[in-house]
């Protein structure tokens, strides 16, 4: 079950309800209440309520905004960075969909490994085409994400099913690890699809039209190894320094970060080991219900009786079953996701503080040399901008994620819940059919009083004897 | 102590009690009487039965080994009858408990996501109740099953209890056993000394004894000498032949009143047993309710967040 939904963050589901970009049936109840963010976007939206023609103008024609260009260097006004994020949110103007499928192994000489199917169809007037079927794999993905990384530094990027799963894996390749994987693929696609920069990034784009052999060509591009390694060099050497002045909102944001993704591992353990536990109880049943039915050879008086509770027993068995595989399609998947996007966030903290630690150690240079100032100056300006910019992605990222990430835990839990419910009605119905086939609606006493009353007769009769 | 264990011992005693005072004929047992009436010296009572001295016999008996030639059907069937019920019911139980523990362990994994969600909710501003509620109805479905498995353990006691009657009923047929092989050993030997008496009254020989051969080897005795013989074998066989006809009556007797009893105890267990069966359908439902309401208080929770 596709978890995704396209939510506006906190903050512009504020809008009244009678306003233009309002009636759009995609937007939760409104959540009023800040989220902690800066006043000053909040600033923006409340202008925003009291114009209704700049909402029009904004909610449907992406022609308007020049996307393509849209760069990390340049600051983004507040202003854009909202409207991109309101037309994101009309469900019905989704026009690109990405569906993962059929994986196939591949066989060389060398290694063996697994390719995807990914079809794309798009109504978006930059691609060539309207339907696109590429092979990817993994490696691909992962290429992917590390241009996205490079590109946007402080934007959330969704994350990628692990490699490896390091204990109870016998094979590399077997079925399920697969299908998790495929489907962990699908919802990496999907959402940055979704994701309202991150979706006309160049090489998103090439990911998903490029034949192998362009992909390969294009992947050859860019920074080359050497240049990538000084640029880590130096991001060690940054962080080394340690963040001298994190603003309030990242200290908050980092300590949030860290309590939840604490939280969230745990919750992903425990769910797992529900899901062990359901597994080995729905197992025993299987053996527990037969036992009856061979009880009822021997048993002539009870054969009805016997055989119903082992149909019961079965009945509940396989019950337990469905209710583990809802477990599994809807919770499991969603709770580690989100593990893995505990850990991605907190890579994006590292390279936010990294990106101001660049800046505070000019500015340090700056305050020590004399030579030099009008380059350091010129420099520090062009840095302030980037952390700036950097700053205002990862905030408005930051809002949306938290939305989602409500909506989909939310979401996954519910449907646990509901799972749960109907497990117990399906059992009750099974047990109060069966009862209702065995019980003779007598009103007799219960054995235990009759045999009290036969104890104090019996004691009576001895008494006079004796 | 385990206070559940001891409730559960008390029951299963009270159980006993009440299964004998319904026993048409255990009921009257003077020592039963005196083991509900009489305070003190009740064991001096007992002792002064010489029980102990029969149970250590009729242990014995009951443990030897030995072939019946001509065993009745009906017994041997019901001893059958009662292998398979120990074998089915102790496999049962087996499983069930095996269960039982699969069961608690589902249970109690949930109230680790109370913990958890509490810890969550700290930092959750639109979440945070959400979560804290539902947290505290994983704590309670956690909690629940500690009930549910107590209810399930008076269950397997009722069954337990039969699979006691079982051993109770290969006694029986053992005891038919005994009764009837001593029968048959009784009339193997009256019939082998009638015979001996008719060849010494006959004088021909033809089974083999020692006396025979001695007699063969040492010389024949005298008429005197074996007119005393025949009328000792003449007595024994008098004797042998009242024993024997005892014998029959103690196990005609015997059979007749075994057999009632296992009707009885037959209307009985078919009886105990279906409404065990019952009252576990029953305690599956109350079960099943609980999780529902559980579950739907969670759900409404997870569904404010």
């Amino acid at each position: 079950m596709e978890g995704e939904r396209l939510a506006s963050p906190a903050r512009s589901s504020g809008l009244p309800a009678g306003g233009a970009g309002g009636e759009s049936p995609g937007v939760d109840a409104p959540l009023l209440g800040s989220s902690g963010s800066s006043t000053l976007l909040q600033a923006e939206v409340l202008d925003l309520d009291e114009d209704e023609d700049d909402l029009e103008v904004f909610s449907k024609d992406a022609s308007l905004m020049d996307m393509n260009s849209f760069s990390p260097m340049m600051p983004t006004s507040p202003l854009s960075m909202i409207n991109q994020i309101k037309f994101e949110d009309e469900p019905d103007l989704k026009d690109l969909f990405i569906t993962v499928d059929e994986p196939e192994s591949h066989v060389t000489t060398i290694e063996t490994f697994i390719t995807y199917r990914i079809i794309t169809k798009t109504s978006r007037g930059e691609f060539d085409s309207s339907e696109f079927e590429v092979r990817r794999r993994y490696q691909d993905f992962l290429w992917l994400k590390g241009k996205l990384e490079e590109a946007h530094p402080t934007l959330i990027i969704p994350p990628l099913p692990e490699k490896f799963i390091v204990k109870g894996m016998v094979e590399r390749f077997n079925d399920d690890f697969i299908e998790t994987r495929r489907k962990a693929l699908h919802k990496f696609l999907n959402r940055i699809a979704d994701h309202p920069t991150l979706t006309f990034n160049e090489d998103f784009k090439v990911f998903l039209t490029a034949q192998a052999w362009e992909l390969s060509s294009h992947k050859k591009q860019g920074p080359g190894l050497l240049s990538r390694m000084g640029q880590t060099v130096r991001a060690v050497a940054l962080s080394m320094r340690g963040v001298k002045s994190r603003p309030e909102e990242f200290m908050e944001m980092n300590n949030f970060i860290e309590v939840f993704s604490q939280k969230i591992n745990l919750i992903d353990k425990i769910s797992q080991r529900i899901y062990k536990e359901e597994r080995e109880y729905s197992d025993e049943m299987k053996e527990y219900g037969p036992i009856h039915i061979l009880w009822s050879a021997s048993e002539e008086d009870l054969v009805d009786t016997l055989k119903g509770i082992a149909s019961c027993i079965d009945k509940c068995s396989k019950a337990t079953e469905k209710r583990m595989s809802g477990l599994s399609e809807a919770l499991l998947p969603v709770v580690h996701e989100y593990v893995l996007y505990s850990e991605m966030l907190m890579g994006v903290m590292k390279r936010r503080d990294q990106i101001q630690a660049e800046l505070d150690s000019k500015v340090e240079a700056l305050t020590y040399k004399k030579a030099d100032t009008d380059l350091l100056t010129e420099e520090i300006g062009k840095l302030e901008d980037k952390v700036e910019c950097a700053n205002n992605a990862l905030k408005a990222d930051w809002e949306r994620w938290r939305h989602n990430m409500q909506n989909d835990i939310k979401s996954a839990f519910t449907d646990m819940a509901e799972e749960n419910i109907q497990y117990y009605e399906q059992c009750l119905a099974t047990w109060e059919s069966f009862l209702a086939s065995q019980t003779d609606l007598h009103l007799e006493e219960t054995s235990e009083d009759k045999l009290k009353n036969l104890l104090e007769d019996r004691l009576c009769l001895m008494g006079d004897k004796g | 102590m385990d206070p559940d264990f001891v409730e559960r011992r008390r029951i299963g005693l009270e159980n006993f009690l009440l299964r004998v005072a319904s026993h048409p004929i255990l009921c009257r047992d003077k020592i039963f009487y005196l083991f509900l009436t009489q305070e003190g010296n009740w064991k001096e009572t007992v002792n002064e039965t010489g029980f102990q001295l029969k149970a250590d016999s009729r242990l014995k008996a009951l443990n030897a080994t030995f072939r019946v030639k001509n065993p009745d059907k009906r017994f041997t069937e019901l001893k059958h009858y009662s292998d398979e019920l120990q074998s089915v019911i102790s496999h049962l139980l087996r499983v069930r408990a095996r269960v039982a523990d699969r069961l608690y362990g589902v249970y109690k994994v949930h109230g680790n996501y109370g913990r958890v969600f509490s810890e969550w909710s700290a930092i959750e501003k639109e979440m945070g109740d959400g979560l804290q509620s539902a947290g505290h109805h994983m704590d309670v479905y956690a909690s629940s099953i500690d009930d549910i498995l107590e209810d399930e353990e008076h269950y397997a006691d009722q069954l337990k209890e039969y699979l006691f009657y079982a051993e109770a009923l290969r006694a029986v047929c053992r005891k038919h056993e005994l009764m009837q092989y001593d029968l048959e050993m009784a009339a193997q030997d009256l019939a082998s000394k009638k015979q001996q008496c008719e060849e010494l009254a006959t004088g021909t020989v033809r089974t083999f004894s020692l006396k025979g051969m001695t007699t063969k080897l040492f010389g024949q005795e005298t008429p005197e000498q074996r007119e005393a013989r025949i009328k000792v074998l003449e007595e024994q066989i008098n004797e042998g032949e009242q024993q024997l006809k005892s014998k029959n009556l103690e196990g005609r007797e015997f059979v007749k009143n075994a057999w009632a009893d296992i009707e009885r105890f037959k209307e009985q267990k078919n009886h105990d047993l279906k409404e065990a069966l019952i009252s576990y359908a029953v305690m599956q439902i109350s079960m099943c309710k609980k999780g529902i309401q559980v579950w739907t208080n969670a759900k409404e929770c997870f569904s404010k967040m």
